[in-house]
This record gives structure tokens, sequence and C-alpha cells, in this order.
């Protein structure tokens, strides 16, 4: 079993199982736990019929264990990865974290997870509207300066969890931290929009970004066109609906023009229906940060 | 103390027709008007971003003055009257509401679609430790069934919420929707929460439903003075003082004095009273949310393709309030579909 990393997930929601199924067909993974902490979860269930060991008294049993995991999938809370978290470290265990927690460093895998392999012991996943966003801020800052960017995130209700609900400040300002911080503007701002419309709509994303009135829009257009086929290598149906829109400055722009992109991901259908393609890209960017993290371990070529 | 009121009519002209002044309000604009209408009679007067606070932004419109400064002003010119500000869930945050409520808002009013209630939860909970009233916002009420409509009321209710309103956000209610829809929230909350009402004019009906709210037992409507508004406006004011004093309805208010501030305070500075025009029409029609007007007329100069056709793709899509830039994606796909111009 040396030629597979073994991994754990830490949560049985429907996160948890969503990610079980795209991790188990990593042939670099070893899933081999689940971890919950309700002995009747319908997840941890599923997780045993799969042939998984689980438990449903947290990390305590799992870190009890003969064996160890080398990765965890935390798909839990921001407040139990908190607890969590520093004992994953001491036990020399990388944890890649799906919640709002963000002990560690933001990583979304087509911008930055390549300078942050063999450095962090702890990768946070940032948000949904996150990872649909910011690599088109990091594809245009990559070509230009962009003083401001500003994203706005539209999901179906129904694929909105009590999680996101209570916390939707929680996820705007954090999504907009990572904007500027991963994205590379020098400001970011964050929009949640619900829309509850039936049948449910896929995830909508749009990306504003302030640019010089002079920059060159053929080069950023090349380049969005760039980091959309390395995102759909991870999350296949993450794609543009339009060609890249650029508008001249207008009166309240500071003397800036704008690059308007406009995406919809849809989900690939694993455990969340194809519209939740929120869902879909946090654990398709978990699992994209698994299996680079083992390929590294390994040796192998990602 | 001010003489006991059948309704209180919140004054929403600094925050609803900041859609239709491009979110260009001066301070000396805010201060004249607060001014006038404090002294009209009126106890809560909305000043923010028309999309609430954090509104500011390439999606809904950059403000001109940053929207605290503008509060700042509004409550030093507003004597005994309130100052309320609005905020939308997913866009402004406890952190806005903190700073408006520093900056001299009394009245927080949270506004969610009519089916998302449960996000609002930790704002209302943070606006009564802050010891501002509350007031819910169910955007697009039309969008969804009266009992629905009341479920989503309830939990605002619980959540501290202390008058919940039926926002007729596209102006498609007719008055026997506004009357099933105020009507069920008023069994539903009792004595728990006052019931209000916020109309537009899109289909011409924004003051008849205004009063058969009232009747129907709403304790609290907007107004927006000179129906300064998003699509063709809000109910005016001064109409509604003057509807409601012909009526016997007590408002507290002067409708002498309002007709003289809509007319020598508010219109003076205005770009155009909306009017229910063809596209704002078709807001009511198609039941789109009537801050996209002005969108869909920038959308439509930028891309080639009637305004009209977008805000009717807006319905039959189901967008919703905050989904401003899908109207960019509607003309871009128009144009892409429109026949050559030979």
């Amino acid at each position: 079993m040396g030629d597979r990393v073994p991994a754990a997930i830490v949560g049985s929601g429907n996160i948890a199982t969503d990610l079980l199924m795209k991790l188990r067909r990593d042939p670099l993974l070893d899933v081999r736990w689940m971890v919950g902490i309700d002995p009747a979860s319908e997840g941890l269930a599923r997780a045993r019929a799969a042939g998984l060991r689980t438990t449903a008294d947290g990390i305590d049993a799992l870190l009890a264990g003969d064996e160890l995991p080398e990765l965890v999938f935390e798909a839990t809370s921001a407040k139990a990865h908190a607890v969590n978290a520093p004992r994953f470290a001491h036990a020399g265990i990388t944890a890649i974290d799906l919640t709002p927690a963000a002990i560690g460093p933001y990583v979304v895998p087509s911008v930055n997870l390549a300078a942050q392999l063999g450095r962090a012991a702890n990768l946070n996943m940032v948000t949904c509207g996150g990872q649909a966003t910011i690599p088109m801020v990091a594809a245009v800052s990559r070509v230009t300066p962009v003083p401001y960017a500003e994203i706005v995130a539209s999901i179906a209700s129904r694929s909105a969890g009590p999680g996101t609900r209570a916390n939707i400040d929680e996820l705007t300002d954090t999504t907009a931290d990572a904007v500027a911080r991963v994205g590379g503007a020098e400001r970011g701002k964050a929009i949640i929009v619900l829309n509850p419309a039936e049948p449910a709509p896929l995830m909508r994303d749009t990306v504003y970004c302030a640019i010089d009135p002079d920059a060159d829009a053929n080069a950023i257009a090349a380049s969005i066109a760039a980091m959309a086929e390395d995102v759909a290598r991870y999350v296949p149906g993450y794609r543009l609906v339009a060609a890249p829109q650029f508008d001249a400055p207008r009166p309240g722009w500071d003397g800036r023009a704008r690059v308007t992109i406009l995406l919809e991901v849809e989900g690939r259908g694993d455990y969340f229906p194809p519209y939740a393609g929120n869902l879909d890209i946090m654990t398709a960017a978990a699992a994209r940060v698994g299996h680079e993290l083992a390929a590294a371990r390994l040796g192998v070529a990602a | 103390m001010s003489a006991p009121v059948d309704v209180r009519i919140t004054d929403t002209t600094l925050r609803d027709g900041s859609h239709a002044m491009g979110h260009r309000f001066t301070e000396r604009q805010v201060r004249d008007t607060v001014g006038a209408l404090a002294r009209a009679g009126v106890r809560v007067i909305e000043v923010t971003h028309g999309d609430g606070l954090g509104g500011s932004s390439f999606n809904y419109g950059f403000s001109a003055t940053d929207e605290l400064r503008l509060i700042a002003a509004a409550r030093e010119s507003s004597g005994d009257a309130a100052i309320a500000a609005l905020l939308l869930p997913g866009v402004g945050r406890v952190a806005d509401m903190r700073a408006a409520a520093a900056a001299g808002a009394g009245v927080l009013r949270v506004a969610t679609h009519c089916t998302e209630a449960d996000i609002a939860i930790q704002h209302f909970g943070a606006a009564r430790e802050l010891g501002l009233e509350t007031v819910g916002f169910l955007m697009l009420s039309h969008m969804t069934t009266p009992a629905d409509l009341a479920a989503q009321a309830r939990i605002m209710a619980d959540a501290g919420c202390q008058c919940v309103y039926v926002v007729d956000s596209a102006g498609a209610l007719v008055m026997d929707g506004v009357v099933a829809r105020v009507t069920a929230l008023r069994e539903e909350l009792g004595d728990d929460a006052q019931v209000g009402f916020h109309g537009h004019e899109n289909l011409g009906l924004g003051v008849a439903n205004s009063v058969v709210a009232q009747q129907a037992g709403a304790r609290q409507v907007d107004g927006s003075t000179r129906g300064l508004g998003a699509g063709a406006g809000n109910a005016p004011t001064e109409l509604l003082a003057t509807v409601f004093d012909r009526m016997g309805v007590r408002t507290g208010l002067d409708p002498l004095a309002l007709v003289h501030v809509a007319e020598d305070v508010v219109a003076p500075f205005i770009p155009r009273t909306p009017i229910p025009d063809r596209d704002a029409i078709m807001l009511g029609y198609a039941g789109a949310y009537s801050s996209f007007l002005e969108h869909a007329h920038r959308a439509a100069e930028t891309y080639g393709v009637p305004a009209h056709e977008i805000l009717l793709e807006v319905g039959r899509r189901g967008y919703v309030g905050g989904q401003e830039d899908m109207l960019i994606d509607i003309a871009v796909r128009l144009a892409a579909t429109a026949e050559p111009v030979a």
C-alpha cells in the first residue's frame, strides 16, 4: 500500500459524502477513515458500506488508532476545526480545511497551490464563491494591476445549508479577503445572492476587475481563457458563459476601466445535484489539493 | 411625545430614491430633505445606498458620497425623527451596521428575498444588541404565497424583528394580493411584531396598495417624496399623507407641508420624476426587481438591445434582488442572437 497516501475525512455530512466520492476515484489517495460524532449519521453508514473504517467518537478515536492518516480533510465547522487543527499538527497530519476556520493559508488550486505545497501543514479552501472567482481575479492581475476586484456569487437556495445561512457575513468577509490576498487585487469585495427559482439554477459568478484604461484587453482575455481551462481540469463544469466584457471608464470609477467575467459552475453530480456547483467546486478543489499533496509525497507527477 | 397614529409612514426618498439618482445624493440634498420632512411630521427617514449598506459597488453603482457621511448629515438635520438604514445580508455586514449606528442610524431595516429570511437572523440579533429598532423586508413578496410569506415573517420576528414588511419590490402586486399577504402576516405575528407595506408604482397601484394594506392591519407604510425610487418610483409620501388624511387615518404627517417639500425641495434636484413608462410597467408585468430598471437601461444602451426585452427575460429566468450582474448576461446573449440590421 506504499503507493498511495492514507487519508481520512472528518465530518460525515453532505460535503463529506460528496468529497468521499471524488477522493475514491483518485489513484494516489487511500481514504480509509470517516470520522463523525453521530452514530446515526447517514454519511457514516454510507462510508461504512463503502468499506471505510468509521467512528462516531470524533477525532479521539482516529488519533488513538494504530495507524494514522497522512492527510485529513476536515468538513465539519469552523469551531470544530479550530479545536482539531492543533491536534492534527501535533500528530504530523496535514489538514485540508473545508470549513471557514482559515487557520492555515488560503489555497485556490489553479492559483497558489504549487506555492503552498510542502510549506503549510494546514491549508484552507476559502469559500465556494472564492474558489469560483479568485482564479479569474488572478488571471487579470497577472497581466495588469487590479486596484479593486468585486465578485458576485449567485447560488441556488436549495444548495445553501444552515451553515451558509447562519454565517453569510463571514462568507462575504472571507471571500473578499481572499479575492485580495490570493487573487492579487489591492482591494476585494464579495456579494452573495441566494436564488430560490425552480428548477434550481446553476451557480453563477460574476467577476468585475478595475483595470487601467490602456490595459491590454487581448492579453487579459487570453489569460482568462487559459485560467478557465486550468480550473476546468479539476472542476469539469466550470466555464465562461461569454467572452470577457470590457467597459471604458464611467463616472464614479476613479478613471478606471472595467473587465467583467461571466461564469457558470455546473457540478459533476457526484452526491450533490449538478446545480450545486458551489458545493461541487469546494469538494473538487479540496480533492485536487489532496491529489497534489499525495503526488508530492509519492514523488510522482500529479 | 407625538400624538398617536394609525399608521407610521417611513420616508425612503433618500434610500430607494438613490437608484433614480444613480447613487449620487449630496450631503446638502440630504440635509435639506431630511430637515423639511422632519418638520412636516415624518418620524422615520431612511438614508442608505439604494442597495443597502455596503451597496456601493460595480454591481449596483458606486456612491458619489459615502453613505455614512450621508447618514451623519441626516441625523444632524432630523431633530426628533429617527434615521433608518437598510441592509441586505450578502451585501452589507454587521460591521457596516455598527458603522451606520455610530453615524446616527436608529432604525435598521434588514431585507432578504421573500423565501430567505433565515440569512438575516444574525443581523437582527446584532441590531437588537446595538439597541436599534428593527424592521424586516421580505422583498419581491409577489413571488411566494401568503402562507409561505407568513412563515418567513415568523422567522424574522423570532430573530428580533419588530415589524415585518410585505415588500412589493417589483410593483407587481394588485390589491387582493396585498390584502392576502398583509392579512396572513397579521394572523401569524399577532402581537409579536407589526406588519408593514412597501409599494411601487410600476402598475400605478402603489398608493392604492398602501391604503388596502393599512386597512388590512399594516401599521407601517413606506413612501417616497415625489415618488423618487426605483422603477416607476414608490408610493409618494405626500400622496399617502393626503389620501390618509382624506380617509381620516391618522399619520401624524402634515399633507400641506409635504406637498411643498415634494415640489420645492425634492423636485428641483432630481433628474426626472419616475413614471410608469414602458420599461417600468414591464417590471410590474414581468415581476422584476424595480432596481433593475436603470441597469437594464445601461445594458440596453451598451449592447443595443431593448431594455424591456431584458426585463421580460429577467421575469422568465426568475432573477432576484441583487442579481444586477445577470442583466449584462442577458444583454450579451440577446445581442448575440439578434438579427443583424441590414
